[in-house]
């Protein structure tokens, strides 16, 4: 039988609670993929979190060091599997650079034009699972497929394959469009509009939606600088940094069209701001439509073995997620010496701690959500 | 009266063994018929088609999957604490058989009419909450655990404005029988609306009961503990085959439970609008409409809304809802109390239901951003 001391009085020691360690992932349905993060959770508060990457990881840049320039095209559709031809994008201008291979004028619009098709396939894929992971079972990934379908049908329809069309090449693209494809394009965009307005209807104007993304998690513009966030992640915050527009690469300098940004840099910032980029998108493309010019759509000139002298150079692009940079360096032969992958999801996911520590652990997944990562992308 | 004489004159016993065997064969079907009636409600929702092609037009894929999770294997983790991980399923779905044994679907058709009818509802459905519990405890898993413990504090949080919006309709079955204080009999209560449903004069306490009984179900957007996309189905992920399938037939029957309770206590069950003398075919075909029509409402609202944070659902229930359903109480209370028109009833109710949705959408920007203008407007500037 327990005996009670006399003077046994009940002090704060009795009422401490421990921290719990959550695993979450690399099966998880909310980290998008194979990413794992170790939550230590002190009831319902995240109080620790370390993230764990590396479980995809293909050794993109190695590969491509082992490989012919035109044979590694395939390896970066891999990165961003969401968005395809952002990636070979700029792969092959990286390659061009080095190179110094010149594109012929078709190509340039087809390839904006299909960038930013992937650019809408990455923000819709967002839209979708954002909304499933605040909680509304799979009606907006549902919703979003609808779109993602006939946009990848249109990518099937040039390359052959959906997902990773590798139809980019270095000094042009693959082959002309089909016949009759930039009036279907233009058909595509009304369906695409209204595919953005439904999302909008579901998710934006939703009241539960709004209560838990505003105001979740606000950063600020220096922390974002520091924390090397970009794409829609900085641009929320206010700062109107698109490298489209501040170091136009391709025919951006031709366009017309906005860069959307938010005010406070919280959760439903971001969302609204890639809501918005996705507009845009559907106006970058009408307007390649209308100045598409005819010719050819691969440089003749370029021999069949791509040789590269020698030369180091790093390309941005505006990626899907962020700053999509490629340093290249070559040193004679067809293969090229040194490929980095500076990719956005991984600099957007290091900021991942500091944004989480101190929220519920609900909000913990819809923070990770938010950056939009992909793991192709991180672990490269 | 009302259930008065046994069935072909048995003996007492007898007669509600057999009541008994009915509703429990009954609520398999409708429990089968409703997971596979969900999937066409969210495919059609989400513009697919569903199950469509286990017997015609689909109808037989409910005993399919049946089938399916009985014939798989039962895994119990090695770290789970064995009997009360292997108990924890019936714990949960015990009461909820037990609350299906007073709801009156017809005049005639019910287990038994008890006198206490509502109070003993809420007693025994308050028991489910143990099976939850031990599920979560005794599962040996972090994500059940959580799962358990928010599932328990919120059947805490929303137990009391359910239940004192149920009083609300329950004074006013005082004053419908003439004074007094009123009945607990679900079957008096439901005879009562012939003329009216009680819905019509306590819109607010329908929306707080509307509201509970969502939070009640774990459906969303209170689905916190079984939250896919957090916990991924909260106190039973360690659950597989048969056990796992009593947890799912304990959600849909008490779903479906609910929705009759919910048409007696505010719909008028089988009373309105054909009256007590209508045939009893009549009188259960309204009790099935109108329970399918909750039912619905449910799943609606499970394709359509996300999910509430756990500090949201707390405040909502203990902020707004309460002190919502303490003034419909008091409210009641004078005007019954001055024998004032029912007319002021329905009124005030009216009023406060009003409040109560403009307290819900009031930092919605659903006006300010529908269609995507809006969107536009409620970010910063765009620079060219």
């Amino acid at each position: 039988m327990t005996v009670w001391p006399e003077e046994r009085l009940v002090t704060a020691d009795d009422f401490n609670t421990v921290d719990m360690t959550i695993n979450v992932g690399p099966q998880h349905p909310a980290t998008h993929g194979v990413f794992r993060m170790v939550l230590t959770v002190d009831g319902e508060m995240v109080v620790d979190c370390e993230p764990y990457i590396g479980y995809l990881h293909r050794g993109l840049e190695k590969l491509t060091e082992n490989h012919d320039y035109r044979q590694s095209m395939g390896w970066w559709d891999r990165t961003d599997y969401l968005a395809g031809m952002a990636c070979e994008m700029a792969y092959c201008m990286a390659v061009e650079k080095l190179g110094q291979f010149e594109v012929p004028e078709r190509a340039e619009y087809i390839r904006v034009m299909m960038v930013e098709l992937s650019r809408i396939l990455s923000h819709l894929m967002f839209f979708g699972a954002f909304g499933a992971d605040v909680g509304s079972f799979g009606t907006s990934f549902i919703y979003a497929w609808r779109e993602r379908e006939r946009i990848y049908d249109f990518f099937e329809e040039v390359s052959g394959d959906r997902m990773f069309p590798t139809y980019f090449r270095p000094g042009g693209l693959q082959m002309d469009l089909p016949e009759n494809y930039e009036d279907r394009v233009r058909w595509l965009l009304g369906s695409i509009r209204q595919g953005l307005e439904d999302f909008d209807g579901l998710l934006t104007g939703n009241e539960i939606f709004v209560e838990r993304c505003r105001g979740l998690s606000p950063v600020t513009q220096e922390q974002a600088i520091d924390w090397g966030l970009s794409g829609a992640c900085l641009r929320s915050t206010g700062l109107p940094y698109d490298i489209r527009k501040v170091e136009p690469y391709s025919i951006y300098d031709r366009l017309k069209f906005d860069i959307p940004v938010g005010k406070t840099g919280d959760i439903f910032d971001r969302f609204i701001v890639r809501m918005a980029e996705a507009w845009q998108s559907t106006k970058i493309i009408e307007q390649c439509l209308d100045q598409m010019p005819k010719g050819l759509v691969l440089n003749p000139d370029l021999p069949k073995t791509l040789r590269i002298e020698s030369g180091e150079c790093y390309v941005r692009t505006e990626g899907t997620k962020g700053e999509y940079g490629v340093y290249a360096m070559a040193k004679g032969g067809n293969k090229p010496y040194r490929m980095k992958l500076r990719s956005p999801s991984f600099c957007n996911l290091s900021a991942l701690k500091q944004m989480v520590v101190g929220h519920y652990v609900a909000d913990a997944i819809i923070i990770l959500g938010s950056l939009d990562i992909v793991l192709g992308e991180v672990d490269k | 009266m009302l259930f008065a004489d046994p069935l072909f004159g048995l003996p007492s016993w007898v007669d509600a063994i057999i009541r008994v065997v009915i509703v429990v064969m009954v609520m398999t079907i409708v429990v089968v018929y409703l997971t596979v009636g969900e999937r066409w409600v969210v495919a059609r929702f989400q513009q697919r088609l569903g199950p469509r092609k286990t017997g015609p037009g689909g109808i037989l894929q409910g005993f399919a999957d049946a089938l399916k999770l009985v014939t798989k294997e039962d895994i119990r983790p090695t770290n789970a604490d064995r009997w009360v991980f292997e108990l924890a399923p019936y714990a949960t779905f015990i009461p909820v058989l037990m609350t299906l044994m007073v709801l009156p679907f017809a005049k005639d058709w019910g287990v038994r009419n008890l006198a206490l009818g509502l109070f003993y509802v809420f007693a025994i459905l308050g028991l489910n909450i143990v099976g939850i519990m031990m599920a979560g405890l005794g599962s040996g898993n972090k994500y059940a655990l959580l799962g358990g413990v928010r599932a328990a504090a919120q059947m805490i949080s929303y137990e009391i404005p359910l239940v004192i919006s149920l009083l609300c309709v329950v004074m006013i079955t005082g004053a419908d029988m003439g004074g007094g204080v009123g009945t607990l009999n679900l079957n008096v209560i439901a005879a009562l609306q012939e003329d009216r449903p009680y819905i019509v004069l306590q819109p607010l306490a329908f929306l707080i009961f509307f509201t509970a009984m969502l939070s009640e179900l774990h459906r969303a957007p209170f689905d916190i503990p079984v939250a896919e996309s957090e916990i991924v189905g909260g106190y039973f992920v360690e659950y597989s085959g048969i056990r796992w399938s009593m947890f799912q037939l304990t959600e849909y029957a008490s779903m479906w439970g609910f929705s009759v309770f919910g048409s007696v206590v505010f719909l008028g069950g089988w009373a309105w609008p054909f009256g007590v003398d209508a045939h009893w075919t009549v009188q259960l075909g309204t009790t099935l409409v109108k329970s399918l029509a909750f039912i619905i409402a449910i799943m609606w609202m499970r394709v359509t809304v996300p999910r509430l944070r756990i500090d949201q659902l707390m405040n909502f229930s203990w902020k707004v809802l309460l002190e919502l359903s303490f003034v419909q109480l008091i409210v009641n209370g004078f005007i019954l109390l001055y024998g004032w028109p029912q007319e002021l009833l329905a009124l005030t109710s009216g009023i406060g239901a009003v409040v109560l949705i403009a307290l819900i959408i009031r930092h919605s920007t659903a006006k300010a951003s529908k269609g995507l203008v809006g969107t536009y407007r409620t970010l910063g500037s765009t620079p060219q």
